[in-house]
């Protein structure tokens, strides 16, 4: 890393220490929070796009994901819901999979023809319906018990430290039934497939309900052991008469600190990821990875397999991302399938990548952590900005109403003008590949 | 009788929506592959522009309603329609000299110019939230339906009735000449010819003297009217919101791919494919069954394949099973 590269880093730095100094130090904690999750789900995109040139835009899919691998974790199991219909789903899930199991059997062994398609249509249509007719009592059993509160079946009741690990396996579990039937094909048809994959992930856990409590949200996900509880600090004399030493009151105060417990533990696992990709990316592997990107016709003839080893990369991307998701979750500390939206859930995470310099991981992390910035702090300057042109104008004046009231879209602009601003005169980005 | 019955409940909760829904889908679909056929990338900015398209069509068509001026029975958006496409091309156009003509002077790779495109999404879509807002609006009016399901029935004496909007038919009526001015085009005229040939093979085309600045920028204004009629014919028949338009991305890609990319028959007959598996996984055939079975046999569930939300998840699956076992398409497309 040269000065040059160094110096964006302090300045962005500097940027953060601003927004503590002029806003508040407890909004600046929670960007910094959310620039380390960014800059790990930018580490995963940069992992498919700049080691191995794979155009994936399901990232979206994989966060949540993640997000639901803390409530499976996390939650207290429910007891009546598994005792009313968790055979049932099991067993449900199990029909499915042999059903499909079967039909790609079927496929592999019988000879082309006419019946092999009568064959296959009979075990799929078949498994659907047997797939259907165990698992819908079930799920209804499920749905049914004390909808109010559970109507789903909880989770492991583990720590949810360890949801994050069980996040990324869960995302790679994902991403390899995915990379196995979508990898392989031409760059933009796999754009299209993750998009469509990233979808039909968020309709099945928003519609899932004994899996994921569906729209209804999980509420009160367990915080990891090493972050209090504010309400627990505001009552413990010992952390008031140390905020009063260093002058906040102890409201603000616990709320800083907590995020700070957060931020600590989002620094290690950055730190793990960043040594592994950095040793990942000057390993033999690497170079092979960027051989294959570059020429791939010439890597398959140095004797490459080239599909398994976009399998391999598109996995380890989609893991970083799914770890991410987790963490996300963790820190909101509910899980709102709801909010996975593709703009913010994968197009930005692109953005981030290819504004900070796609195929470097400093870059990555430091387009984490400006475009994060940028995307929040864009709406307050966008309203000041506005606020301040339309000055003039009578306080009832309906136009700068509406203004006012649309400022808010303005980074979804800000951003695109970013990204192609760079594209077109910095295609390498603020951290060009070495 | 009964089996009549069942026809009458397919065609109106089936077999009606799906081919509205289909034509507006296709209209989509044929501009995706116009783009990429010509030049040459997955246009990612599709949804957005047509919500541009749209918005601009649902501003003029609130100018025209309080001033007055209306087209009843026709809703008078059908008015406001050429302004929206004037708009529109603008907007294409603008971003075609902006963004995209730079990356054809340097021959970028086509993922470049995907990339390019997100930025353009960006943009766009910030740009009708910002003028129009992320909500629902209304701008539909005119007379509602054609016939309604209660004189259907009264008229034919049938258990069952059938709706038929207004909506539904102009939808129809005006894809079936969009498509029809469209194939002319491109068959019988000497630009739309140029541009196959373009399509086809650009070095030589390029050799037979056809300026490709010119094949380019006629492809953005057909993309124009279609893909504005397409947002409008849409917001007419259900609602318009920017979000929703940004997901029929997903569709009409899948539309185009399923009938082979950059082959404009072959767009047209993926959006119906798409629509009606659509709509048919997603709806409960339980009453259907109920009038061809005996009471015997009669289903107690409701016989629906998958629930309404996983209709993405619909459009997702057919284009797997495509790419799987014919990459290029039902019908022969490109594969570069």
């Amino acid at each position: 890393m040269t000065i040059r590269h160094a110096s964006y880093f302090a300045i962005m730095a500097v940027l953060l220490v601003l927004v503590g100094w002029l806003q508040s130090w407890s909004v600046a904690m929670g960007l910094v929070n959310m620039c380390l999750i960014s800059a790990i789900m930018a580490l995963g995109v940069n992992i498919q796009w700049g080691y191995a040139g794979l155009f994936s835009v399901g990232t979206m899919g994989f966060v949540a994901l993640g997000g639901l691998g803390v409530v499976l974790t996390s939650m207290p199991p429910v007891r009546d819901a598994w005792s009313a219909g968790g055979v049932g789903v099991l067993a449900g899930l199990a029909v499915g999979v042999l059903a499909i199991i079967a039909a790609v059997q079927v496929y592999r062994r019988m000879q082309k023809g006419w019946l092999r398609a009568a064959v296959l249509l009979v075990v799929i249509v078949g498994g659907f319906f047997a797939f259907r007719a165990v698992m819908d009592p079930a799920v209804d059993a499920i749905e049914g018990t004390n909808t109010a509160v559970a109507g789903y079946l909880g989770g492991a009741g583990m720590p949810v430290i360890l949801s994050w690990l069980v996040g990324g396996l869960l995302a790679a579990g994902a991403a390899w039934v995915i990379g196995k039937v979508s990898l392989g094909l031409r760059s933009d048809y796999l754009a299209i497939a993750t998009l469509g994959i990233a979808e039909t992930i968020i309709a099945v856990i928003k519609n899932e309900d004994w899996l994921s409590r569906g729209v209804r949200n999980v509420n009160g996900l367990p915080r990891p052991l090493v972050v209090p509880y504010e309400v627990n600090l505001q009552s413990n004399p010992e952390f008031i008469a140390w905020a009063q030493y260093f002058g906040f009151d102890a409201v603000e105060a616990s709320s800083l600190f907590v995020k700070l417990c957060y931020a600590l533990l989002f620094v290690v696992v950055l730190a793990i990821i960043m040594w592994l990709s950095e040793r990942a990316w000057n390993s033999p592997w690497g170079r092979m990875m960027r051989a294959i990107r570059d020429n791939e016709t010439a890597a398959r003839a140095m004797g490459k397999n080239v599909t398994k080893r976009h399998l391999q990369v598109f996995i380890l991307g989609s893991a970083v991302c799914g770890i991410a998701g987790a963490m996300l979750t963790t820190l909101d500390g509910l899980f709102t399938p709801g909010t996975y939206q593709p703009l913010r859930f994968t197009f930005l995470i692109w953005v981030m990548v290819i504004v900070g310099g796609s195929g470097n991981n400093w870059g990555a992390v430091l387009g984490g952590f400006l475009i994060w910035f940028l995307w929040v702090e864009v709406e307050p300057i966008g309203l000041w900005l506005i606020q301040t042109l339309t000055d003039t104008m009578p306080d009832d004046s309906a136009i700068r109403a509406h203004l006012l009231e649309s400022a808010a879209h303005m980074r979804l602009m800000t951003m695109g003008i970013i990204l192609l601003l760079v594209l077109r005169f910095a295609p390498r980005g603020l951290i060009p590949e070495k | 009788m009964e089996i009549l019955n069942a026809l009458v409940l397919l065609a109106n909760f089936v077999l009606i929506p799906a081919i509205s829904y289909g034509s507006q889908l296709a209209l989509g679909a044929l501009g995706i592959t116009l783009i990429y056929g010509i030049l040459r990338f997955s246009h990612f900015a599709h949804g957005d522009v047509m919500a541009f398209g749209t918005m601009l069509v649902i501003l003029v068509t609130w100018a025209l309603q309080s001033a007055g001026v209306s087209i009843d029975p026709l809703p008078t958006a059908l008015l406001a329609l050429p302004i929206g496409i004037i708009g529109t091309a603008i907007l294409l156009l603008g971003t075609d000299r902006v963004v995209y003509r730079f990356y054809r002077k340097v021959r970028a790779a086509p993922i470049v110019v995907v990339m390019a495109s997100l930025g353009v999404m960006f943009v766009v879509n910030g740009l009708v939230r910002f003028v129009i807002g992320p909500n629902d609006q209304n701008f539909a009016d005119g007379a509602r339906f054609l016939f309604t399901v209660r004189e259907f029935r009264n008229y034919t004496g049938l258990d069952e009735g059938l709706g038929i909007r207004y909506s539904q038919m102009i939808t129809v009526a005006i894809t079936a000449l969009v498509v029809a001015a469209l194939f002319w085009f491109l068959n019988r005229t000497r630009t739309g010819k140029s541009m196959r040939a373009y399509s086809d093979n650009e070095d030589l085309a390029l050799l037979s003297g056809i300026n490709p600045e010119r094949v380019v920028t006629v492809t953005w204004l057909v993309v124009a009217v279609l893909v504005t009629v397409a947002g409008t014919l849409y917001g007419l028949d259900k609602s318009f919101k920017p979000f929703t338009y940004f997901q029929l991305l997903l569709p009409m890609f899948a539309a185009a791919i399923l009938g082979g990319l950059g082959n404009p028959l072959g767009a047209l007959a993926g959006a119906f494919v798409i629509a009606l598996s659509e709509v048919g996984v997603t709806y409960a055939f339980r009453k259907f069954f109920q009038y061809l079975l005996p009471e015997s046999l009669e289903p107690n569930s409701l016989m629906q394949l998958l629930s309404t939300d996983y209709k993405f998840a619909v459009s997702f699956v057919l284009l797997v099973l495509v790419l799987l076992f014919r990459p290029t398409g039902l019908f022969k497309g490109q594969s570069v």
